[in-house]
């Protein structure tokens, strides 16, 4: 048998970068998928993990980064690895890493020239099965949250509304562009701040999303089809100028009534789409904070630095940084390496520490750029193509004179079925009367109306109380002990003997059922 | 006694069966309205016995005392879990009781008509009723004992299949004769042609000769339905040992009889709906058997059934505020209401909300999912039906579905060619996190795949139902 593999985490090269792709927790299920860990010393420090924890895990800590790159067979990391890093690679070896395939063309030709297997988590698929390996949303999930607290934080308000003894204090109002990943967590934090949160996303359809997390959405008056997010794999695509002009006035009459607005529009492979203009921004009330979460994309504000804070000449805010996750290291790292985790199980069907590198698995292939030689980027098509919901058929909303007909025209319905029943009821009544002699038809009076009583007693009936009246009318339904009763006084003994087996079957029935009722109802408590 | 006296008896006892039906509508009302049904019954019997046209008063109390000995025993060993056969046998005794009494009663006409015109003066009871009928009169009479007997016989087989079925003695398999429902059809119409022979007077054999018929088809007709459909099938039974009830009140003449046959009957009749509409089938297509034909292949599912072990499934319950159980039928073959109703006590000691799902079939009577986690002292306030509940389960926290299948498979709504398309389910795969306890990697009764195992938040805990509660409750405190 093939010896387990080795994975290993060095210490992330990148200035400033706090996050790690190993914590304790995620390597002990690493070990139980047969892998051993390794960690480069002090790798977990920044995000608050310390080498004493790794060891308690079972983690082995290694001094230096060239010797765990030399160990391990496979290397889990955070950002893309620098040219030193990818110096270390070499054939066999596979890299699980955020790599940048689309504008890092010299990274995967030197990992190709190593022959290393590059897993880009950059890549992975937006399919529903792939969510748990999806790094980017759980990144901007941590960007979202992160761009709410960092407005507050210079804000000088309130995010609630509050009214003190010291006076009356308004609700922040918060505008929210872009309602992916990170729009949504920045609106759930904003609203569980307690600010008046807006939301804006050219996807009208998740408009639903968006008012679940207590936001209201900004609708525009505007008339065109907007391309179905879930034909461009959930994300947006670009607008038609007319939309965009309608899009810009609409945040113009907006920006004198906002507090604080978080940008996150992107628009996959292009830089970010300009959306918050330099107008607007002298247009906000002095003390306001703007955060642009796609930055590192260009911005979609027009005075955007990317990686610093700057104030504009009016007093607003504009907050450009770039590593919202690693300024929440911890919390960060540990989603990140739980996605490794879950691309590693997928990668180990047989939970024996070896790679089964499946190429044929959508997942896999998908977010493999480099295998065995050559590079695999970028990827086909998946297979799946089932990324967001069918579209849905959205209900018109009926106005009130349609209603209104609506329910006329059921109620009209009811009333013609219930006549054409009591017409129809009424006829076959008759012609049995016609024929039936009168001694029937009193016998027959009686039954209809019983079985009228007896539909609507029992539509009254509870339905956890269905097995005791199944029980009961068992026991009722005995009543035919009455004909067996007046039958054996007869002189004939056949007709005794037969009413005889009739009462005594009978009487096992009622005793039988009436008991049984009981005992089930008197199981039945309140708490 | 007075005619006008049993009578009397026979309105007082009516109102008192329509009380006791009544008053199932809630869990309280309940304990009171079974004492009215009591009543009802000990009145109409007494009545019934010391009026007029009966005899041998001192044999029928021995025999009704006989039978209710036998009742009470069983009555009180019977285990919950085995609901379902009681019921099925005690309808067989009913609609086997009315085949008698149906016969009876034509012979009772043919010894009445023999008898010379003094003798018939001389007569009471229910003979003399017979004495007194026009020949019109005794031609409705003969089809009231033709149709009550062809129920009854139809009830009794039907309902001993049933009970073979329920207790696991007869293949819960869905199995026809050759010629399927071209049988049962041409045993029908066979019984008509001898209700007409029976009519002109061709003489007793034809009765005997229906009542075989009817013992076929009830036989034959309940063989042909499935294990998962016997809610239904049971009701139905229910319902036709009321009619049967009615038809023979019809020929005896006696109002009571017609009454409570009539109550019985639609009572079945509204279950058998129920049912029926919480699978989104049609009567018709439950008699008829077997699930039907999909109308284009069914969707990919596309993903891997996860499992978890104990360990995951308690780290998730703690962390959980809101827990909903779904049970099934699994939850009663594995004896696991018990466990499960343990399970809940502990977590709502801690402070979590607990409730559970039912799904109108979930199990084999209507009803049944109740009953047991009544008998399990579970407080019927935190059961819930499926129409209370189903809005809940996207705020829910752990949904944890115990030896239920198709009753939350979210193909029903997903996949328009599913056999099971359109038939209302429990949406569980809404909830944050999805556990199922199940034995294998099999499919449900309807034999079709349940995407909900295969989904992102659901995690399969594979073992038998009430093994895998114990672990839990290890490690639970």
């Amino acid at each position: 048998m093939p010896e387990a593999l080795i994975i290993g985490t060095p210490k992330e090269l990148f200035p400033g970068e706090n996050r790690v792709a190993m914590t304790p927790e995620s390597a002990k299920q690493l070990q139980k998928l047969g892998y051993t860990c390794l960690v480069q010393s002090g790798a977990g420090k920044a995000a608050g993990f310390s080498d004493e924890a790794y060891q308690e895990a079972g983690v082995e800590i290694v001094k230096t980064a060239p010797s765990l790159w030399k160990k391990s067979d496979i290397i889990t990391k955070v950002r893309p690895p620098e040219d030193k890093e990818l110096g270390y690679l070499a054939e066999g070896k596979t890299l699980i890493s955020f790599f940048n395939p689309g504008g890092n063309e010299a990274g995967m030709e030197k990992a190709k020239e190593a022959g290393a297997n590059v897993i880009a988590m950059e890549m992975v698929p937006r399919i529903s099965r792939a969510q748990k390996m999806d790094a980017l949303s759980s990144m901007a999930n941590i960007a979202g949250y992160r761009a709410v607290i960092e407005a507050g934080n210079n804000f000088g308000r309130f995010f609630t509304g509050q009214i003190t003894a010291a006076g009356k204090v308004p609700p922040a109002k918060v505008l929210v562009v872009g309602a992916g990943v990170a729009g949504l967590a920045a609106i759930g934090t904003s609203t569980s701040l307690g600010a008046v949160t807006y939301a804006f996303d050219v996807r009208p359809e998740v408009a639903e999303q968006v008012e679940s997390m207590g936001a209201e959405f900004v609708y525009l008056d505007f008339e065109e089809e907007q391309q179905d997010g879930a034909a461009t794999g959930g994300y947006a695509s670009v607008s038609s100028p007319e939309f965009r002009e309608a899009q810009l006035a609409k945040f113009r009459e907006l920006a004198p009534e906002m507090d604080i607005v978080i940008t996150t529009a992107l628009i996959p492979n292009r830089p970010a789409p300009k959306l918050w203009l330099e107008d607007m921004v002298k247009a906000m009330k002095p003390g306001s904070v703007i955060v642009d979460l796609a930055a590192e994309r260009g911005g979609n504000v027009e005075g955007t630095v990317p990686d610093d804070k700057v104030v504009a000449d009016n007093g607003v805010t504009i907050i450009g940084y770039t590593d919202f996750p690693s300024r929440m290291a911890t919390q960060a790292s540990t989603l990140y390496a739980t996605n490794i985790r879950h691309m590693l199980t997928d990668l180990t069907p047989e939970k024996d520490g070896l790679i089964n590198h499946n190429m044929e698995d959508d997942v896999i292939r998908g977010a493999t750029v480099t295998y065995k030689g050559e590079i695999t980027f970028p990827p086909p098509p998946p297979k799946v193509q089932a990324i967001a919901a069918k579209p849905k058929e959205k209900a018109k909303e009926l106005t009130a004179e349609e209603k209104r007909a609506a329910e006329t025209a059921a109620f009209k319905a009811q009333t013609k079925q219930q006549v054409m029943l009591l017409g129809i009821g009424g006829l076959l009544m008759l012609l049995v009367g016609l024929i039936a002699p009168a001694s029937f038809m009193q016998h027959f009076i009686v039954f209809v109306l019983s079985v009228f009583v007896g539909f609507q007693v029992i539509w009254n009936v509870s339905h956890s109380l269905h097995t005791p009246l199944m029980a009961v009318t068992n026991a009722i339904s005995s009543i035919i002990i009455l004909g067996a009763l007046m039958q054996i006084g007869s002189g004939s003994f056949l007709v005794i003997l037969l009413a005889g087996l009739s009462v005594f079957m009978a009487g096992i029935n009622i005793f039988g059922g009436f008991l049984v009722t009981r005992r089930m109802l008197a199981m039945f408590q309140k708490s | 006694m007075e005619f006008g006296f049993t009578t009397a008896v026979y309105v007082v006892a009516a109102v008192l069966f329509i009380l006791s039906l009544g008053g199932l509508s809630g869990q309280e009302s309940a304990k009171r309205a079974i004492w009215y049904g009591i009543v009802g019954m000990g009145l109409a019997v007494v009545a019934t016995l010391i009026g007029p046209g009966s005899g041998l008063w001192l044999l029928s109390l021995i025999l009704i005392a006989g039978g209710g000995i036998i009742g009470y025993y069983v009555a009180q060993k019977v285990q919950m879990t085995e609901m379902p056969q009681l019921v099925a046998a005690m309808h067989s005794l009913v609609g086997l009781a009315a085949v008698f009494v149906g016969f009876n009663a034509y012979i009772e006409l043919g010894r009445v008509m023999a008898m010379s015109e003094e003798e018939r003066h001389a007569l009471e009871g229910f003979a003399a009723l017979l004495a007194h009928k026009t020949p019109v009169e005794q031609g409705i009479l003969k089809v009231e004992v033709f149709l009550g007997v062809f129920i009854g016989a139809v009830t009794f087989t039907g309902s001993v299949i049933a009970f073979g079925k329920l207790a696991g003695k007869v293949t819960s398999k869905a199995e026809k004769l050759p010629g399927g429902h071209m049988l049962n059809a041409g045993a029908a119409a066979l019984s008509v042609i001898l209700l007409l022979l029976f009519l002109n007077g061709a003489g007793i054999w034809t009765l005997i000769l229906m009542t075989l018929l009817a013992f076929f088809i009830g036989y034959h007709l309940i063989m042909g339905i499935g294990g998962a459909d016997m809610p239904v099938v049971v009701s139905m039974l229910n319902s036709y040992s009321g009619w049967a009830a009615a038809a023979i009140g019809f020929s005896l003449g006696n109002d009571l009889l017609i009454v409570v046959g009539a109550l019985v009957g639609s009572s079945g009749a509204i279950l058998s709906y129920i049912m029926c509409k919480a699978m989104n089938r049609s009567f018709i297509s439950v008699i008829l058997g077997g699930f039907g034909n999909t109308t284009g292949p069914a969707m990919e599912v596309e993903g891997e059934q996860i499992a978890i072990d104990s360990d995951g499934v308690v780290a998730a319950l703690e962390d959980a505020d809101s827990i909903i159980i779904v049970p099934g039928y699994g939850m009663a073959v594995a004896q696991a209401q018990q466990n499960v109703a343990e399970l809940t006590r502990r977590l709502r000691a801690k402070g979590k909300e607990v409730r559970f799902a039912i799904h109108p079939v979930a199990g084999r009577l209507p009803g049944h999912m109740n009953v047991l986690l009544a008998e399990a002292k579970v407080p019927y306030d935190i059961v819930l039906e499926m129409d209370e509940i189903n809005e809940d389960f996207p705020s829910t926290d752990v949904a944890i579905i115990i030896g239920s299948n198709d009753i939350v498979n979210p193909a029903a709504q997903e996949d328009p060619n599913s056999p099971i398309a359109g038939m209302p389910v429990l949406e569980v795969w809404k909830a944050k996190q999805v556990f199922v306890s199940k034995r294998g990697q099999g499919t449900g009764y309807s034999g079709i795949e349940n995407p909900l195992f295969y989904k992102e938040n659901t995690r399969m805990y594979y073992g038998d139902a009430k093994a895998s509660l114990d672990k839990l409750l290890t490690q639970i405190s």
